[in-house]
């Protein structure tokens, strides 16, 4: 009973696919594999518009979007999306006389697509995997480095000054953070030892203990983690790392030329890969569709990766609602001065728990875990400390007179 | 019946693919040559990469056609980018000659290169064995032999591109100093 409930939507993809003609299964499997993903996570776009605005309201203090209504009926702002999506469907689409109109036009489809295709290989429950690749997490990043040149054609397209100077920032931006991103996750791939996000999920369950073995609950999964989850923020271009769009300074940046239905495709192309990174992390580190114990596994796969990633959405809008935008330098500074040396450390710590795992004698747990926990907390400090210069007395503010 | 029609389904969709393939590889090689804005040329080549991972990947070698999209979509095109941009600006400059003055030199470098590239792989006996029935390597593999059999030329390349990281930030920092 338990098991078909798991196993709800692969038994009715299995049945779909039995229906039709042979001769077409192929292409029936395919689309029955890509159909559900898109109009899932599509709706997830539109409910974390409206969450988002909602939740940013509630920690300004003020009430958020609450004017919709349907027929007269009051909604409390919840089908504001719909509203949206008219109001961007329906406005004029201008294109600037002078910009290079092919360029502007393809700029946000190289976005949006590579995003939509970054779901396929993410394990939405036991089984659940769009396509099981080999090496799934190298198509991740590779697929997901081409929305850079999308921004770039987009801001170099539109022939605008705040436009070109938010794409080299998002650029520069995109290309310091992949490093780290891409650096905290080889420790994963080294212990898992396989490239494939299923087979990561499957070294992350509880077998036959009582825990599950989330990576995040080691020393160096932990590190991994937040650096993890710190380039992904500045990957996804969110505050506080928004500096490509930042509208008190640039307008919006490369999104300044960009209105109507376009405008709302960067805007999903955005989201949807801000979903896909944080699918990843729940993949990488959270115990992707796992329960955290033995005693929760009668819910089913498919819950507890959507539970652990909404999770995750609402940390990134409450880190938006919460922290100011960094200057230019900062970003560069933390990125090649704070999460790259993290990141390099986080590999030495991840081989060392390794091999420490096969000592044997008394009190070799808590060593591992007292020395492996030293090494990954003391670089933490001592490079927060050398970002501000090495000073540690309290931060003295200036006020206008 | 049923069998035979889907696999004349598969091969059919497959060279229908490979001949899209083909033509988006090919289109934008020619347009990165003749074009005149620079960045629409590096916009070009950069389909080009693309339709050759997408190749790659169509002849089930995912390791090698995943890596050519992150290195050449992901680094070189955006690098090839900057370059234009911050060296020559994206303005088309007027009264240029289509063909360089020393074309012929240019072809005769072309034609070396495809030589020095192409004689090793045309006298390379692997060539003239039969295509193994699949030609995948899982990735497993692939780092197996990197570590094993190919450790030594993988450490070289290493030290090579870390000394021209230093080589690079060397150069960077020099103006500081004035």
């Amino acid at each position: 009973m338990i098991d078909s409930l798991d196993q709800i939507f692969v038994s009715l993809k299995h049945w779909l696919v039995g229906l039709t003609p042979e001769a077409w299964q192929p292409l029936v499997s395919i689309l029955v594999s890509i159909v559900p993903i898109m109009a899932l996570f599509g709706t997830c776009f539109a409910a974390t518009t409206i969450f988002e605005r909602k939740i940013l309201g509630r920690a300004q203090n003020r009430l958020g979007p609450n004017r919709v209504r349907a027929f007269g009926v009051k909604t409390f702002g919840l089908l504001q999306p719909i509203a949206d999506g008219i109001k961007m469907l329906t406005k004029e689409d201008i294109v600037p006389f002078a910009a290079d109109k092919v360029v502007h036009f393809l700029a946000p489809v190289v976005l949006t697509t590579p995003a939509w295709m970054l779901f396929s290989v993410i394990p939405l429950g036991r089984n659940m995997a769009a396509i099981d690749l080999d090496a799934g997490i190298l198509f991740f990043f590779a697929v997901g480095s081409a929305s850079e040149l999308a921004v770039f054609m987009a801001g170099w397209s539109s022939k605008n000054k705040y436009s070109l100077v938010g794409s080299m920032r998002a650029i520069a931006q995109m290309i310091s953070y992949e490093v780290p991103l891409v650096l905290s996750t080889i420790p994963v791939l080294m212990l898992a030892g396989t490239l494939s996000p299923s087979q990561v999920v499957e070294a992350q369950g509880v077998g036959t203990g009582f825990f599950a073995h989330w990576f995040v609950f080691t020393p160096w999964g932990l590190s991994g983690f937040v650096v993890f989850l710190i380039a992904a923020t500045a990957e996804s271009n969110r505050s506080p790392f928004d500096l490509p769009e930042a509208e008190s300074e640039i307008i919006a940046g490369f999104l300044t030329e960009y209105s109507g239905f376009k405008y709302a495709l960067f805007f999903l192309g955005e989201y949807i890969g801000l979903f896909a990174v944080a699918g990843m992390a729940v993949t990488l580190f959270l115990g992707g569709w796992q329960a955290p114990c033995k005693a929760l596994e009668f819910i089913p796969s498919y819950l507890w990766f959507f539970g652990k990633f909404a999770v995750l959405i609402v940390f990134f809008i409450w880190v938006r609602a919460t922290l100011p935008r960094l200057r230019l330098d900062q970003l560069l500074a933390l990125a090649w001065r704070f999460l790259v040396p993290l990141a390099l450390i986080n590999l030495v710590v991840a081989a060392l728990w390794h091999f420490m795992g096969s000592w044997q004698f008394i009190a070799a747990m808590p060593v591992r875990w007292g020395i492996c926990a030293m090494l990954v907390v003391l670089p933490f400090v001592w490079f927060a400390r050398l970002l501000n210069g090495g000073k540690v007395a309290p931060r003295k503010y200036r006020y206008a007179e | 019946m049923a069998e035979r029609l889907l696999l004349a389904n598969i091969v059919m969709l497959n060279s229908i693919a490979f001949y899209i393939l083909a033509v988006i590889t090919l289109a934008g090689a020619v347009a990165a040559l003749t074009l005149r804005n620079l960045v629409h040329c590096a916009l070009c080549v950069a389909a080009s990469f693309a339709g050759i991972a997408l190749i790659y990947l169509q002849l089930d070698a995912e390791f090698v056609g995943f890596a050519q999209i992150l290195v050449y979509i992901g680094a070189v095109a955006i690098l090839v980018l900057f370059t234009v941009l911050l060296t020559r600006g994206t303005e088309v400059q007027a009264g240029v000659a289509f063909l360089s003055r020393s074309w012929p030199a240019g072809l005769a470098v072309t034609a070396l290169v495809f030589a020095a590239i192409a004689a090793p792989i045309l006298l390379t006996p692997e060539l003239h064995k039969l295509a193994a029935d699949s030609a995948s390597a899982p990735v497993r593999k692939i780092g197996e032999e990197l570590m094993g059999n190919y450790v030594l030329p993988l450490e070289v390349i290493g030290l090579l591109l870390t000394s021209a990281l230093l080589g690079a930030v060397v150069i960077a920092m020099q103006d500081k100093k004035d």
